[in-house]
């Protein structure tokens, strides 16, 4: 229980003291901070590393800044949230975004292909007292981001992972290859190849181990866009085994929709609808 | 807790808490005291709004599971199975026998791991003193330990049925994706039996702790069946002798929006009254359907009659860990898979259909239209947080002059404990809280 991910168990180097870790929240399901507490769940010894100076989600402890590594969960929806994360920004040495949200502005950022005061309207009566930008956008967009992590959720094992390699000064063990590689790794068998259903494995970059193809359906890209993709040469095969574009827009412009290469897509396949989807 | 600071403006006492912690979303709490009397109370939910009910419209029916997931990282099954259920009857698609007790198993791996959660890591440092799970860990191991251990258990669950605990990518309209293997199914039994035990010995601990006193009068709301504890199915039924059917939720529940919140309130009409849904409304509304082991040891922690004090809801999520554990052995041992598939063929028509189901939180109600192509004309989605926001500002109300009595942290830590005791889960709040008291 007490080993850390990475066979550590604890007898390394001890650090002169724990890393000052707090944590944010913007815009988000907080189904990545459930991770990080998942994470201390699996991994106690964390704690020898780390500590939660700031963690509202779980604590009531607050200590002011500065702090060694900043979390950030959730992407940037409201006024205020350019201005806090501008202030988290400028409290924290190592400033580390995870999740879908925090990377490419999450499933809320469908908003960005339509007009906001619509979406207000739709839900809210009296649409005046919400505050809400035109855009929900990842976290680099508005300042430096020195770390990544990406998933919907963050996988738990990759984010202890992250967490012990910077209190040990190490680089952390993110792999840059496609959930096509860890299926083929994992002896899965291809549904797309052998079922003609459309899926972003080739393109999506790894960290869940292949989980949705090994359910027998279809990657929707949740980890966002692996480090080289080519999105069109893969929708154009699709598209010539018989995937409708109408088929294949919503499933690129889905949880990491506003991640480049998924919006460039998305908006070249949107330019030229083809025929709409069954 | 972030102290914004306590004092007297202009004649009027302030006590004030810039954003509420251990609560799974953000929001804050405003109470402002003149000559004694409480004069506002307000939930300020200023989690960002995410728009749900308006992206869902155009998309295909079939990702609305994968979608509504998103609204909540803590509850995604409760998201996922309401909207499928709804869709399901909408298309009129009846899944596979094997499909309704796989589903029930997913979901008391949810209720598991969302209550653990709370009751261990957000709930019971309050009433132990200490400021997270994390610090109270150091002098109660075995209990934190014992949380985590209940907590890795629901998430297992829900990793052998769902795949993944965070945001399950198994569950489809129809059924799952994939048959799970029925010895992995089996095999959660013997840890469901060790989660039975710790459940069992967290209701007594939690049944003795000290807790305020604190008994409104509240109507309670919860789905009742005849034969099961509620979870999946059910009529919608009240303390005050409402039944109803999901289909018509809106002739009894309408949303209303207030200036200081991004979540609507949800109250029962006639008349905008607040209302409670959640483990405590279901523990006194259907504990004679609690599994034998949970419904006595309910009954030995004082909950053998209906529980009026908001405060106790932490032994109601103790009972119903137990309950979804006991009801999660006897699931997963009779499991194996069905004959016709895991997932049923979607017709191509168009439609509209509404569900309800007991998310860890409570009540969720979700209504979907489509076109006969499949995409969503519309949704609607009332989380349980918004029908609970105003019963949280009665009772705070009614728990004011107590709390008032106090000195300001006193006060404070009091209304937070009082909102923690509804598990607020403010990302839900689709369409939450930061606490502060202004007093001469």
């Amino acid at each position: 229980m007490s080993t850390l991910p990475d066979g550590d168990h604890g007898a390394g180097p001890v650090p002169a003291r724990r890393l000052r870790v707090a944590v944010w929240k913007f815009a988000s399901c907080d189904g990545c901070q459930l991770q990080l507490l998942d994470a201390v769940g699996r991994w106690p010894a964390l704690l020898g590393r780390i500590e939660f100076v700031q963690f509202l989600e779980a604590s009531s402890r607050v200590e002011p800044g500065p702090y060694d590594v900043g979390i950030v969960e959730g992407s940037v929806s409201t006024p205020q949230d350019v201005v806090r994360i501008r202030e988290v920004r400028r409290q924290c040495r190592f400033l580390l975004t995870i999740g879908a949200c925090a990377t490419s502005g999450g499933i809320q950022a469908l908003r960005n292909w339509g007009r906001v005061e619509d979406f207000v309207a739709a839900v809210y009566a009296s649409p005046d007292t919400i505050e809400a930008l035109a855009t929900s956008t990842g976290i680099a967009e508005h300042v430096p981001v020195d770390f990544e992590l990406r998933g919907c959720p963050v996988d738990t094992a990759q984010l202890a992972d992250v967490l012990v390699a910077l209190a040990t000064g190490r680089t952390p063990r993110v792999p840059s290859t496609s959930v096509c590689a860890e299926c083929k790794a994992a002896g899965v068998v291809c549904v797309a190849v052998t079922r003609g259903i459309p899926c972003l494995g080739p393109v999506t970059q790894a960290g869940c181990g292949a989980l949705c193809p090994a359910h027998g359906r279809e990657c929707f890209g949740c980890f966002g866009p692996a480090e080289a993709t080519n999105l069109p040469a893969l929708s154009a095969h699709y598209e010539a085994t018989g995937t409708p574009r109408g088929r294949l827009l919503p499933l690129v412009r889905g949880i990491c929709g506003w991640a480049p290469a998924f919006r460039a897509e998305a908006e070249r396949l949107a330019d030229a609808p083809g025929e709409p989807a069954p | 807790m972030s102290d914004d600071g306590a004092g007297s403006v202009r004649g009027i006492r302030t006590i004030a808490v810039g954003a509420l912690s251990r609560v799974e979303g953000e929001g804050a709490l405003r109470v402002r005291v003149v000559d004694g009397r409480a004069e506002i109370v307000e939930f300020n939910i200023y989690e960002p709004p995410r728009f749900f009910e308006k992206f869902l419209v155009g998309r295909p029916l079939a990702e609305v599971p994968d979608l509504v997931a998103r609204i909540c990282g803590i509850c995604p099954v409760a998201y996922q199975l309401t909207a499928c259920r709804a869709l399901e009857k909408a298309l009129v698609v009846e899944p596979d026998p094997a499909v309704a007790p796989l589903r029930r198993l997913l979901y008391c791996g949810e209720w598991i791991q969302s209550h653990a959660l709370h009751v261990h890591l957000l709930h019971l440092p309050d009433f132990l003193g200490y400021e997270s799970g994390f610090a109270m860990a150091a002098d109660h191991p075995a209990l934190v330990e014992a949380g985590f251990r209940m907590k890795a258990l629901g998430n297992r669950v829900m990793e052998v049925v769902g795949g993944r605990a965070v945001h399950p990518v198994n569950v489809a309209v129809g059924g799952f994706h994939r048959w799970p293997e029925a010895a992995a199914v089996r095999g959660l039994v013997p840890d469901l039996e060790r989660g039975l035990g710790d459940a069992l010995e967290l209701v007594s601990r939690v049944a003795d702790l000290p807790f305020p006193t604190l008994a409104p009068e509240a109507e309670e709301v919860a789905l009742a069946h005849p034969d099961e504890y509620p979870i999946l199915e059910g009529r919608i039924a009240s303390s005050a002798g409402l039944v109803a059917d999901v289909d018509d939720f809106r002739a009894h529940f309408a949303e209303r929006q207030v200036p200081w919140s991004t979540a609507l309130h949800c109250l029962r009409e006639p008349g905008g009254t607040p209302y409670r849904v959640g483990a405590l409304a279901r523990v006194n509304l259907c504990r004679d359907r609690l599994p034998p082991r949970a419904a006595r040891a309910a009954a030995a922690a004082g909950l053998g009659r209906p529980e009026r004090n908001p405060f106790r809801s932490i032994v109601a999520r103790a009972v119903e860990i137990a309950a979804a554990c006991e009801e999660g052995m006897a699931l997963a041992a009779a499991w194996d898979r069905g004959t016709r598939g895991p997932c049923a063929a979607l017709p191509a028509r168009a439609g509209a259909g509404a569900h309800a189901t007991e998310a860890p939180r409570g009540l969720l109600w979700h209504r979907y239209a489509f076109d006969a192509a499949g995409r969503i004309e519309a949704a609607a989605i009332v989380p349980p947080t918004s029908q609970n926001q105003a019963r949280i500002e009665a009772d705070l109300r009614a728990g004011l002059p107590e709390a008032l009595a106090m000195d300001d942290a006193g006060a404070t830590l009091r209304c937070e404990q009082l909102v923690r005791s509804y598990d607020p889960c403010i990302s839900c709040a689709t369409h939450f809280l930061t606490v502060r008291i202004d007093r001469p």
